[in-house]
């Protein structure tokens, strides 16, 4: 079966031997070891490791569509914005009349907004199925429509980049409104417990951190198991000479649609996963800038590669929380600097560091003619 | 007779200072006599007093009368000199010199008598300082008297102000009266008085107007309702000329901050994504010569033209050399290494300067407005941005059509192989056109710097907005870009009175995305060979 075949590569079986050996250890000195031992791990290392763990699947749907499709989305970030949100009107319901006000229906920024009804927009996300349902429809849905418009009007290379990074700047506006019932500029947060399990506790968060990781695992094996399919096949046609595809006969839009939608349906699930260990959601993650620095966890991780993109993620996202700490005003300045050397000295990202043993990888790599369609 | 003429001046000067005190000496007594004809016993007497100072022509009658208006103008028991009073509270009143408005201590209120006036002579007062104004030298100084006179008119001043209307020389200025005294006797229900006032912007007019059009002569009533919606209907076509400015404004706005990035994006194919920050170097600029030449921002502001012009162009030929030269033909890294260069070029502003919106000042000559009618004005700072926009578009076009750089660019963009083979340096012309698409960013932070906050995001607010613009009017066309961006600023200030600010700009975004699907080469698709590039 499709499903399994990545099970039989190598570099699927040593990825996902890291991932769950990283669980473990991380699960074992969190719970084995008493808190003062020099090599426990927090509950604070866990939610934040959890948090990197879920840009990392955001990470490897933006590498899905960029390395195998040839697509430079820049507004990954709004599926994953939307995906986060999904799963915060589930956790605002929860919240039920513990919050300032007391409402038991409506979340405490409608309240503040004196509004006398629950949107009808907000209907059926106290049941956690319809929520989770959600959390993949809302993305997969946007990304369908758009998806279909822009693929089947043949828009690519630089001006669909430009167009989904205006999508989620225009999403972002939107979301910053009070009248949209998003809880505007704020978001929602404040967030008491998720399937009844309360999310201030620390096995809750070792369980989410842990679901995080799993969840990781299961989109990487889905995408390895689309790359190597036929479809991944045509798909990475479709990136290296997409009129030729067209004229062999392939339905190239289709397949774009396809694979755009797997991935932003992926960067949701990363967003609904995000939302529970972070605590809120607002209109930030829609920013363009954010959803740009996705990119970069690829590029430096390396295109095209699945496992780069995880790499890139955790990297970037772990000299962010270190330089953020130690040094605030120099992050931008080593983020800039990143983009610009791993562009122009490290085309192949991290990922291409390892894999000289391999042949010259001609073919996991997009040749210049599809940079320039 | 040379000695003589090089005396006269000195001796011409010497006549004059001779008579002068001469001169302030005859204007004392003139005034001590008029002011003592004011402390007159009957109120009759004080009337034919205040009439003749107005008709003495004296410069300092409104001081007197406002200040006898207000109470303030007092006698001193003894000596009988005539003070004004600058504050009366307390027992001992700082006062002025009735005469000559110079400082004179302070008095104790029991030292002073106030000239005192009835209601009959402050209603003759409040008209005489009315009127007053319309004898003043200066026309503006006219004008404005007389369109504060609009609806503020009783009985007493008919009279007046007729005999000024027959002496007045400005069209203006009689016009305005004119309609002042139509609304009085619209007021006393005169039919007639609608004509006068038929088509006025005013808002007395309109709202003298709407009052009538309410009288319970019908007549009168149906003559002011039509004379009113005329005056709508005339309002709303300067609504709809006022919203058309906005729009203009706005996008020449877009447009100063796109044509730059049509000529690196559109003409050389490169994304540049520091093109914002660009801007914002050039906006920085012009605040740093406001810095250096403190006191003069006029000419700091002009002189910045052409710096934010250097300075951009000298930052753009960096990021080319430094950045982009490596990534050719690879458009989608050069975004990411050109975002990259964005961060640290903000984050350089915000260490080195600060992370704080600093002020650029706006000059004279640039800020007020004009005003075309009463109903529509225009800010002048906007107009001055739209015409420079134009100015640097006209600019552009001819150094991209007329001259030798130009024809090179064109002659690289289309086959870059040929245009070597044919002798072209095509690394200069890679230079030369980035430094121009960089220096007009510049030139667009100079104009920004007058329209919005100059601080490190800047830049960031605009490149979206810019890139919509390019693609919008189809990427390589310049009269594309002018088009899409004018048009997007008008769509937007269209869409704003009935979406609100932040919906008008989501409408535009998400219009422009379906436009893409439509015609995803834009407004103005390029043909031919060069379109396959």
């Amino acid at each position: 079966m499709w499903l399994t075949r990545p099970f039989r590569e190598r570099s699927t079986r040593l990825f996902l031997g890291i991932l769950l050996a990283a669980l473990g250890l991380v699960t074992l000195l969190n719970l084995a070891l008493p808190e003062g031992h020099p090599l426990h791990v927090s509950t604070y290392t866990v939610t934040l490791l959890g948090k990197y763990l879920s840009y990392a699947l955001l990470a490897v749907a933006v590498d899905l569509v960029w390395g195998y499709l040839g697509i430079l989305s820049l507004g990954h970030g709004a599926f994953f914005a939307l995906g986060g949100y999904a799963m915060g009107m589930y956790l605002m319901r929860q919240i039920g009349d513990r919050g300032v006000y007391g409402d038991p229906v409506l979340p405490d920024f409608m309240v503040f907004l004196d509004w006398q009804s629950l949107p009808w927009y907000w209907h059926g996300f106290d049941m956690a199925a319809i929520a989770f349902l959600m959390v993949l429809l809302a993305p997969g849905l946007l990304a369908l429509v758009f998806g279909f418009l822009a693929f089947r009007s043949r828009v690519t290379g630089v001006y669909l980049s430009i167009i989904t990074q205006a999508m989620t700047f225009a999403l972002m506006l939107a979301f910053f409104r009070n009248e949209m019932g998003f809880g505007g500029n704020n978001g929602l947060t404040d967030f008491r417990e998720l399937l009844g399990f309360d999310l201030r506790s620390d096995a809750t968060r070792l369980g989410l951190f842990l679901a995080t990781g799993i969840a990781l695992a299961l989109g990487y094996v889905l995408c390895r198991a689309i790359v190597a399919s036929k479809l991944g096949r045509v798909s990475v046609a479709c990136r290296d000479a997409e009129a030729r595809t067209r004229f062999l006969g392939y339905r190239v839009e289709r397949v774009q649609l396809f694979v755009f939608v797997v991935s932003a349906m992926l960067a949701g699930v990363a967003g609904a996963l995000y939302v529970p260990q972070v605590g809120i959601i607002n209109p930030s993650e829609f920013s363009p800038i954010f959803s740009i620095e996705v990119v970069l966890w690829v590029a430096l991780g390396g295109r095209a590669t699945l496992y780069g993109a995880v790499i890139g993620a955790l990297l970037v996202n772990y000299a962010k929380t270190v330089f953020t700490g130690v040094m605030p005003d120099a992050w931008l300045f080593a983020l800039g600097g990143l983009f610009v050397l791993v562009t122009v000295f490290l085309p192949r990202g991290v990922a291409g560091l390892f894999a000289y043993r391999r042949r010259p990888a001609e073919d996991t790599q997009p040749t210049a003619k599809e940079a320039s369609a | 007779m040379r000695m003589l003429q090089r005396l006269l001046p000195g001796l011409l000067c010497l006549c004059l200072l001779c008579s002068l005190p001469l001169a302030a000496q005859a204007q004392d007594e003139s005034g001590q006599a008029l002011l003592a004809s004011l402390d007159a016993d009957s109120y009759a007497e004080k009337g034919e007093a205040i009439e003749e100072i107005i008709e003495s022509g004296d410069p300092r009658s409104r001081r007197w009368l406002e200040a006898l208006l207000g109470g303030k103008l007092q006698r001193h028991k003894e000596n009988g000199r005539f003070v004004v009073v600058v504050e009366n509270r307390g027992r001992h009143w700082p006062v002025v010199d009735a005469l000559s408005f110079e400082a004179a201590g302070e008095m104790s209120r029991r030292e002073l008598d106030r000239v005192g006036i009835n209601n009959a002579l402050r209603g003759q007062l409040q008209g005489a300082l009315a009127v007053l104004d319309l004898h003043a030298e200066a026309v503006e100084e006219r004008r404005d008297a007389a369109r504060a006179l609009l609806g503020d008119i009783d009985a007493s001043l008919v009279e007046p102000l007729q005999a000024v209307i027959d002496s007045e020389a400005d069209g203006e200025v009689r016009h305005l009266l004119e309609q002042a005294l139509a609304i009085h006797r619209l007021a006393q229900g005169d039919v007639a008085a609608v004509d006068a006032l038929a088509g006025s912007l005013n808002s007395q007019v309109r709202a003298a107007l709407t009052a009538a059009s309410r009288s319970d002569d019908p007549t009168l009533a149906q003559a002011a309702s039509a004379a009113l919606a005329d005056i709508e209907q005339k309002m709303r076509l300067n609504r709809g000329l006022e919203t058309l400015y906005f729009g203009l404004s706005l996008g020449s706005v877009l447009v100063l901050a796109a044509i730059g990035l049509a000529i690196t994006f559109g003409v050389m194919g490169v994304i540049n994504m520091a093109h914002g920050e660009l801007i914002m170097l050039g906006a920085y600029t012009t605040w740093a010569m406001q810095q250096l030449l403190p006191g003069q921002p006029g000419l700091a502001l002009i002189l910045a033209i052409p710096a934010g012009f250097l300075v951009s162009a000298l930052a753009g030929v960096a990021i080319e050399r430094g950045v982009i030269q490596f990534l050719k033909g690879r458009p989608l890294e050069t975004l990411l290494a050109t975002f990259g260069v964005s961060l640290i070029l903000q984050q350089l502003v915000r260490t080195v300067i600060s992370p704080q919106n600093r002020t650029v000042v706006t000059p004279d000559w640039l800020s007020g407005s004009l005003m075309l009618n009463e109903g529509l004005s225009l800010t002048l700072n906007r107009l001055y941005v739209l015409g420079f926009a134009l100015v640097v578009f006209a600019g552009l076009m001819l150094v991209m059509r007329r001259t030798r750089l130009g024809l090179e660019v064109r002659a690289v963009t289309q086959n870059r192989g040929m245009a070597r083979a044919m002798g072209i340096r095509a690394t200069r012309v890679d230079i030369l056109t980035f430094a121009l698409g960089s220096g007009v960013a510049g030139l667009a932070g100079v104009a920004l710097s007058q329209l919005t906050n100059v601080g490190p995001n800047l830049g960031q607010n605009y490149i979206i907005d810019s890139f919509m613009v390019v693609v919008f009017g189809g990427v390589g066309n310049l009269w594309g870009t002018l088009v899409a961006g004018l048009s997007l600023g008008v769509i937007n200030q269209v869409l704003e009175p009935w979406a609100g600010a932040v919906l008008a700009k989501i409408l535009v975004l998400v219009l422009i995305i379906l436009f893409i699907q439509k015609r995803p080469r834009g407004l103005f698709p390029q043909k031919g060979r060069a379109a396959e590039g």
